[in-house]
C-alpha cells in the first residue's frame, strides 16, 4: 500500500467530490471486506482503515449490553445491516401520504415548512435549499478565526494530523460494544477544531454544515478546542425524524485541552416508533470528554425521541482545576425506553463537577437515570454535585435511579439529592381552574420541572425545547 | 347567576352532597357555614368541576348555561373561581408567567386581545395593590415556598386578575393571622361589583366580619339546613353547629 500522504493527495481527487461510484451501496453484513470497502470509497488513509479493522476484531470478542442497562430489546441481527450507502440512495418515499400521519401533525404543530418536512420524513425532494449558500459564508467566518468545521471526511482528507492524534484518544476503539462498532464502520460525522485562545464567534450547528444530510447510523464527532479555545457546539432538531434505520450509533469524543471550554448541546428527537413502539429508532450513544487543566466541558441534552435511548455523556476530569457538567431532560412516552446519565471521573485536584438530571415518564415509558461520580487517589479536593429529579404523568410509566459513587480519596465532597413527582389530579385541576387546558397544564408544569436544564441551553434551542416538550407529552393524561 | 337544584355528589362511592338548593344573583355575597365534614369544601370543589368528585344527581345552571356538563377549564374561562383552600404549588413556573398564561386563555374566551408581557406588568401593577404587595412576589415560583397566609393571599392575587362573575372562596380565612385576614377580606371587598358574585365558604364566623354577606346558608349532612342573614352567622357563633344539625329538633 502507498503512504498515507499519497494516499490522501490521490484520493482527494477521486472521491473528493461526489460521483456515480458512490451511489451504491454494500451489500449486506458485516465482515472484513464491508470495512475495506466502507474505507476505500471514502478514499481512506491506511492508518484509518487498519484502525477500523482493530476496531472490528475487538468488537467481535465483546457483546451487546443487555444485563445491566434497564432497557429491553431484541438482539440485533448485525448480519442484516447495511453499513455502506451513498446518502442519495438511502430509499427515499415516495410522498408524505407514505408517512405516518402523527408525525405529520406533529411537524404541523411545530411549524415546519412543507419542504422541510419531507427531508425531515425522508421523501425525496429535489429542492435545493437555501441553508447551503448560508453554510458558506458562515463557513468563511469561521476560517477566518482559523477554526476548522467540516465534516468528518473531509477532515481525514484535509487535517489528517489533527485527526490521527485526538482519533479514539477519549473513546478509544475498543471502548464497549457499540463504540467499537462505530469505529469500524462509522459512516461521517462533524469535525471541529479550535486553535489556541480563539473563543467561537457564534453558536455551531449541524444544520449548517454543509453535506450534513445522510451522515447515517454510525456518526462520529470530533471536536477540539486547542488551549485558551472555547466554543459551543448545537447538535440535532427539535423535529422528529424518521430513518430507515433502526440502530444507531453515535460517537462523540471532545477534547478540552488546557484552559479551553466545550459547550455541547443536543436536542434529540428521533422517531420513537407508533404507539406500540413499531419501528422506532435504538440510539446507542458514546459520548464523552477529555478536560485537560483549567478546562471545562459542560454537556446539556434534551431527548424525547427514540425507541430506545442508551446514552452516557461523561467527562473525564484529568487536568487540576478542571470542570464538568451534566444536565440532562429525557422524556419517555408511549413504550419508549431510556438509559441515560452520565460519568463523572475526577482524576485532577480540585475538580468539580455538577449533574443536574430529569427524567419525565408517561404513558408506559420506562426512564431510568445512571450515574456514576469515581473520586480517584490523586483528586484531592474533588467536589460533585448531583440532582436527580424524577417525574411520573399516569400509572403506567416507570423512574428508575441507579447511582453509583466511588470515592478514593478522603478529601472529596458529594452531594446527592434525588426527587420523584408525579404531576398530580390536584397540580392539573389548579391549572385547569385558572382557565388552561391541559395539554398546556401539562407543558407547563414539566416544563417548570426542567427548567433549570433548560436555562443552560441556547436562547432559541430553549424554545424550541420548550415547544417540542409540551408536544411529546400530548396525550399522556387521561 | 347561579342556580343550584337537587345537587348530590359523591367520592369515593361516599355520598357527601344530598340535595343542595342554592340560588345566587349578581351583586350578592353568600356565606355557607358548616361544621367540618357537612360538605362545604365539596361544594367548591363541584361547582370547579374537581375529577375526584361524581355528580350524582341535580343540576346547576350558570349563567343560563349547564355548568356540569362544562369541562373545569371552560367553567373558568367563562368567568368561575375558585380560590382553594390549600393552592397547588407548581415549581419553576413562575407566578408572572402562570398569571399571563391564564388570564390570557380568559381573555380569549371572553373574545378580547392577549396581553403581551408588557401590558400585562401594567395591568399587574394596579392589581398587586389589591393584597398590598410589591412586584417581587411575581418572580417566584407559584406558591412554591409561599407560607400558608402569602398562599391564600396568591388566590386572592389571582381573581382581582382574573375577574371572575363568581367566585367561590373556599376556606380562605383557615391559617390567616389577624393582618393576612385583613388584607385578603379588603382584597375581596374591593372586588366586589354588582355584576359579579361571592360565595364565601368557611367554618368560622370571623371572616365575615370582614366580608359581609348578604346571605348565610347552614350546611349539615350535605344539606342546606338553615339560611338566613348576616345575622345568622352570630347566632351561629354564639349557639354553635349543635343548634343546627339535627333540623328535626329546632322545626
Amino acid at each position: 500500500m502507498s503512504s498515507p500522504v499519497e494516499t490522501l493527495v490521490n484520493n482527494e481527487y477521486k472521491y473528493g467530490f461526489v460521483t456515480d461510484i458512490d451511489a451504491d451501496a454494500a451489500p449486506r453484513g458485516l465482515n472484513d471486506e464491508t470495512i475495506r470497502l466502507i474505507s476505500a470509497k471514502k478514499g481512506e488513509p491506511d492508518w484509518l482503515l487498519d484502525w477500523r479493522l482493530r476496531a472490528f476484531r475487538g468488537w467481535q470478542k465483546m457483546s451487546e449490553p443487555h444485563s445491566w442497562p434497564n432497557i429491553h430489546y431484541d438482539p440485533i441481527d448485525y448480519q442484516d445491516i447495511i453499513y455502506y450507502s451513498a446518502p442519495r440512495t438511502a430509499k427515499p418515499l415516495g410522498s408524505l401520504d407514505e408517512v405516518d400521519p402523527k408525525l405529520l401533525e406533529t411537524y404541523t404543530k411545530l411549524g415546519i415548512p412543507l419542504s422541510e418536512q419531507k427531508v425531515l420524513a425522508g421523501v425525496a425532494v429535489d429542492a435545493i435549499f437555501d441553508s447551503v449558500s448560508v453554510g458558506t459564508s458562515y463557513k468563511a467566518r469561521l476560517l477566518e478565526e482559523g477554526i476548522i468545521f467540516c465534516s468528518f471526511g473531509e477532515a481525514v482528507r484535509e487535517h489528517p494530523d489533527l485527526v490521527r492524534t485526538y482519533l479514539g484518544s477519549v473513546v478509544p476503539a475498543s471502548d464497549n460494544f457499540f463504540a467499537a462498532l462505530n469505529a469500524a464502520v462509522f459512516s461521517d460525522g462533524s469535525f471541529v477544531y479550535v486553535p489556541k485562545g480563539v473563543k467561537c464567534p457564534m453558536e455551531l450547528s449541524t444544520y449548517f454544515r454543509i453535506n450534513a444530510e445522510g451522515t447515517g447510523q454510525f456518526e462520529r464527532t470530533l471536536i477540539i478546542a486547542d488551549e485558551g479555545a472555547s466554543v459551543s457546539y448545537l447538535e440535532g432538531c427539535t423535529a422528529p425524524r424518521r430513518d430507515t434505520n433502526q440502530l444507531h450509533a453515535a460517537v462523540v469524543e471532545l477534547v478540552a485541552l488546557d484552559r479551553a471550554s466545550i459547550k455541547y448541546s443536543t436536542v434529540q428527537n428521533w422517531y420513537a416508533g407508533d404507539e406500540n413502539g413499531v419501528g422506532g429508532i435504538y440510539n446507542f450513544v458514546t459520548k464523552r470528554g477529555t478536560a485537560q487543566t483549567g478546562a471545562k466541558i459542560s454537556w446539556t441534552q434534551v431527548e424525547t425521541g427514540s425507541a430506545i435511548t442508551w446514552k452516557y455523556p461523561s467527562v473525564i476530569l484529568q487536568g487540576d482545576d478542571s470542570v464538568g457538567e451534566f444536565y440532562s431532560v429525557a422524556v419517555v412516552n408511549g413504550r419508549q425506553q431510556a438509559d441515560t446519565g452520565t460519568k463523572m471521573i475526577h482524576m485532577g485536584r480540585n475538580t468539580r463537577s455538577t449533574i443536574v438530571s430529569k427524567g419525565i415518564s408517561a404513558g408506559r415509558g420506562q426512564n431510568s437515570y445512571r450515574g456514576q461520580v469515581k473520586v480517584l487517589p490523586r483528586a484531592e479536593g474533588a467536589r460533585n454535585y448531583t440532582q436527580c429529579d424524577s417525574m411520573l404523568i399516569g400509572n403506567r410509566c416507570g423512574a428508575h435511579t441507579f447511582p453509583y459513587i466511588d470515592v478514593q480519596n478522603p478529601s472529596a465532597s458529594l452531594e446527592h439529592e434525588a426527587s420523584t413527582s408525579k404531576i398530580g389530579e390536584d397540580q392539573l385541576f389548579y391549572c385547569k381552574q385558572r382557565g388552561l387546558n391541559t395539554e398546556n397544564a401539562i407543558s407547563m408544569i414539566v416544563n417548570g420541572f426542567c427548567k433549570e436544564v433548560f436555562k443552560e441551553l441556547p436562547m432559541e434551542f430553549a424554545v424550541e425545547a420548550q415547544k417540542l416538550l409540551g408536544i411529546s407529552l400530548e396525550g399522556s393524561v387521561g | 347567576m347561579l342556580e343550584i337544584r337537587g345537587l348530590r355528589a359523591s367520592a369515593g362511592g361516599n355520598e357527601i352532597l344530598r340535595g343542595i338548593d342554592l340560588t345566587v344573583n349578581a351583586g350578592e355575597v353568600h356565606a355557607i357555614m358548616g361544621p367540618n365534614g357537612s360538605g362545604k369544601s365539596t361544594l367548591a370543589q363541584v361547582l370547579a368541576g374537581h375529577p375526584a368528585y361524581e355528580v350524582t344527581g341535580g343540576r346547576v345552571s350558570y349563567l343560563g348555561q349547564d355548568l356540569l356538563e362544562m369541562e373545569p377549564e371552560e367553567r373558568a374561562q367563562a368567568g368561575v373561581f375558585l380560590a382553594f383552600q390549600y393552592p397547588v404549588e407548581i415549581p419553576g413556573v413562575s407566578n408572572a408567567y402562570f398569571l399571563r398564561a391564564a388570564c390570557n386563555e380568559i381573555r380569549k374566551a371572553r373574545g378580547l386581545e392577549e396581553l403581551d408581557p408588557m401590558d400585562f406588568l401594567d395591568v399587574l401593577e394596579e392589581k398587586l395593590k389589591v393584597v398590598e404587595w410589591g412586584p417581587e412576589i411575581m418572580s417566584r415560583a407559584v406558591n412554591s415556598g409561599f407560607s400558608g397566609g402569602e398562599k391564600k393571599r396568591n388566590e386572592i392575587l389571582q381573581m382581582a386578575v382574573l375577574e371572575p362573575r363568581l367566585a367561590v372562596l373556599d376556606e380562605t380565612d383557615s391559617g390567616l393571622d389577624i393582618d393576612a385576614l385583613r388584607i385578603v377580606a379588603g382584597g375581596v371587598n374591593r372586588l366586589r361589583r354588582p355584576d359579579n358574585a361571592t360565595i364565601v365558604v368557611t367554618h368560622y364566623q370571623r371572616l365575615l366580619n370582614y366580608i359581609v354577606p348578604d346571605y348565610v346558608h347552614v350546611l349539615s349532612g350535605g344539606r342546606i339546613v338553615r339560611s338566613g342573614g348576616k345575622e345568622l352567622a352570630l347566632e351561629l357563633e354564639a349557639r354553635g353547629y349543635d343548634w343546627v344539625e339535627a333540623p328535626a329538633g329546632v322545626a
